[in-house]
């Protein structure tokens, strides 16, 4: 029998098939955490609400979430990578975000 | 719960003055008449000078709405406003109204004196008529968010849609919008519809939406959802639309229609026909305010960035999707729907919380953006063609 991978308990899962977890509290600068059996270590704060990858997405191909299509992914998305802007996009209207620099 | 019984046979949650401008030019005046009695004077307005149906119609609503007790229209004089006819709407309806034409009653010191002096009779009036018991099944609520992030979608708006679910299961009426941001949800909401037609309908107003915001070069999605990390608009569209719960949709209609009997809406609120005028709702409040023109007694407000505006004339209900938000603007929250990512509540238990808050506001209870004085207003240029055949329950 498989054994069950080791989930950070952070991170909630909205559908059996979704790609993406969902953080329910935030992950620290220099946190290294468990996604489903792997240890992805986080080099920036990451604040509650925001996506990590749960599996690899191949660039073109549709990320989901809620079990429907968030939009598809810009470039290759890595197990445990932050899902976001810089590698997801909208199928209907691109989103428009302040660029704050390093703020 | 108890309400004040109106000539159309709705009862109002409050009993209210609205003191209504015609065009930006008397804004100022009105403004200063509510000043009066700011908790039972409360300005609505349109700021154009040209005119527009739908604004026309929206404000006809909003002086006959059920928590509108009496009506005082200022008028510039020379506005493209018919404020004749809006004279005329709301003198049918019963309500005592008055026009002040600034041009007419000697100036702005003048017209807000006489003002002030009829508000303060009419509040006065207002403050004698007596209720009559009212029914969770004769409650019309809204929904819409803003602010939303990642929690809002897991928390606040599904607890939402629980509270809606028993509202409809009540009788009561319950309206959903912005569809907008329901793009991206247009085939699993069409599931939903009471009537292969209204799914169609259903689907045809997402599409329509879709269609509107890609001409303007922007989704209905702000800066601020990203921070939260909200990637995309279908992404924000799937959480918004946990809002309108389970229950069966029963109708589509548009700002200023009026359900004819209870269930679950859709409020398309995009513009028919080519793009003009700009972006359908600019700011949440233009939504607060479409659904207090198809009767909403109270609107539920969910938002996991924060936000603290609340209404004229009908109470907002804050729903704080977030908890790390809640903890820093709880002054402004009615409702910690953050508590669930905690562990500390089932989406049940705050679904319950908001059910038994609305039906609070039916029984004297206050709203934190209503004791705190919010009375934020806006209504701005659209046009609408009216609902198609299938789009109401038989």
């Amino acid at each position: 029998m498989e054994k069950p991978k080791l989930t950070d308990p952070r991170l909630l899962l909205l559908s059996p098939g979704d790609s993406v977890f969902v953080l329910r509290d935030q992950i620290d600068i220099g946190e290294t955490i468990w996604v489903e059996g792997v240890a992805v270590a986080f080099p920036t704060r990451l604040g509650l609400g925001h996506k990590i990858a749960r599996v690899a997405v191949p660039q073109g191909d549709q990320v989901i979430k809620y079990g429907a299509s968030i939009g598809r992914a810009s470039r290759d998305i890595a197990q445990g990578d932050h899902v976001h802007l810089h590698n997801l996009t909208s199928d209907y209207t691109p989103t428009h975000a302040l660029n704050k620099g390093d703020a | 719960m108890r309400g004040w019984l109106r000539s159309d046979g709705r009862k109002g949650i409050r009993n209210v003055v609205a003191v209504a401008y015609l065009v930006e030019c008397a804004h100022f005046v009105a403004r200063e008449i509510s000043g009066v009695d700011r908790e039972g004077a409360h300005v609505i307005g349109f700021p154009g000078c040209y005119p527009n149906p739908y604004a026309q119609q929206m404000m006809e609503r909003l002086c006959t709405h059920p928590n509108v007790g009496a009506v005082l229209i200022v008028s510039l004089g020379c506005e493209s406003f018919d404020r004749f006819r809006l004279q005329q709407v709301v003198a049918a309806t019963g309500r005592p109204v008055q026009t002040l034409v600034i041009q007419n009653t000697g100036g702005t010191r003048s017209t807000i004196a006489e003002g002030q002096a009829w508000v303060r009779a009419q509040v006065a009036a207002l403050a004698e008529m007596p209720s009559v018991p009212m029914a969770v099944n004769e409650l019309v609520v809204g929904t819409v968010c803003g602010g939303s992030d990642g929690t809002s979608g897991i928390t606040g708006n599904p607890a939402a849609g629980i509270a809606f679910d028993k509202l409809v299961a009540a009788g009561a009426t319950c309206i959903f919008e912005e569809t907008g941001e329901l793009i991206g949800c247009e085939d699993i909401m069409a599931t939903r519809a009471a009537t292969p037609e209204l799914a169609q309908e259903l689907r045809a107003s997402v599409a329509k939406a879709a269609q509107y915001y890609a001409t303007l070069g922007y989704g209905s999605f702000a800066s601020g959802n990203a921070d939260g990390g909200l990637t995309t608009i279908e992404e924000k569209s799937l959480g918004a639309y946990m809002k309108s719960g389970q229950s069966t949709i029963s109708g589509l209609i548009k700002p200023g229609d009026i359900p004819p009997k209870g269930g679950l809406y859709l409020m398309d609120v995009v513009p028919d026909g080519e793009v003009r005028f700009g972006f359908p709702n600019i700011s949440d409040n233009a939504e607060i305010v479409e659904m207090m023109a198809s009767g909403a007694h109270c609107t539920l407000f969910v938002t996991g960035r924060g936000s603290v505006v609340g209404s004229a004339i009908s109470p907002v209900i804050k729903i704080a999707a977030n908890p790390h938000m809640y903890a820093r603007l709880s002054e402004d929250m009615d409702v910690n729907a953050g508590r669930v990512l905690s562990g500390e509540a089932a989406l049940e238990d705050v679904g319950q919380e908001i059910f038994d808050l609305v039906c609070g506001m039916a029984s004297g209870q206050r709203s934190k953006s209503e004791a705190l004085g919010h009375q934020e207003f806006i209504l701005t240029y659209k046009s609408f063609e009216p609902i198609g055949p299938a789009c109401l329950p038989a």
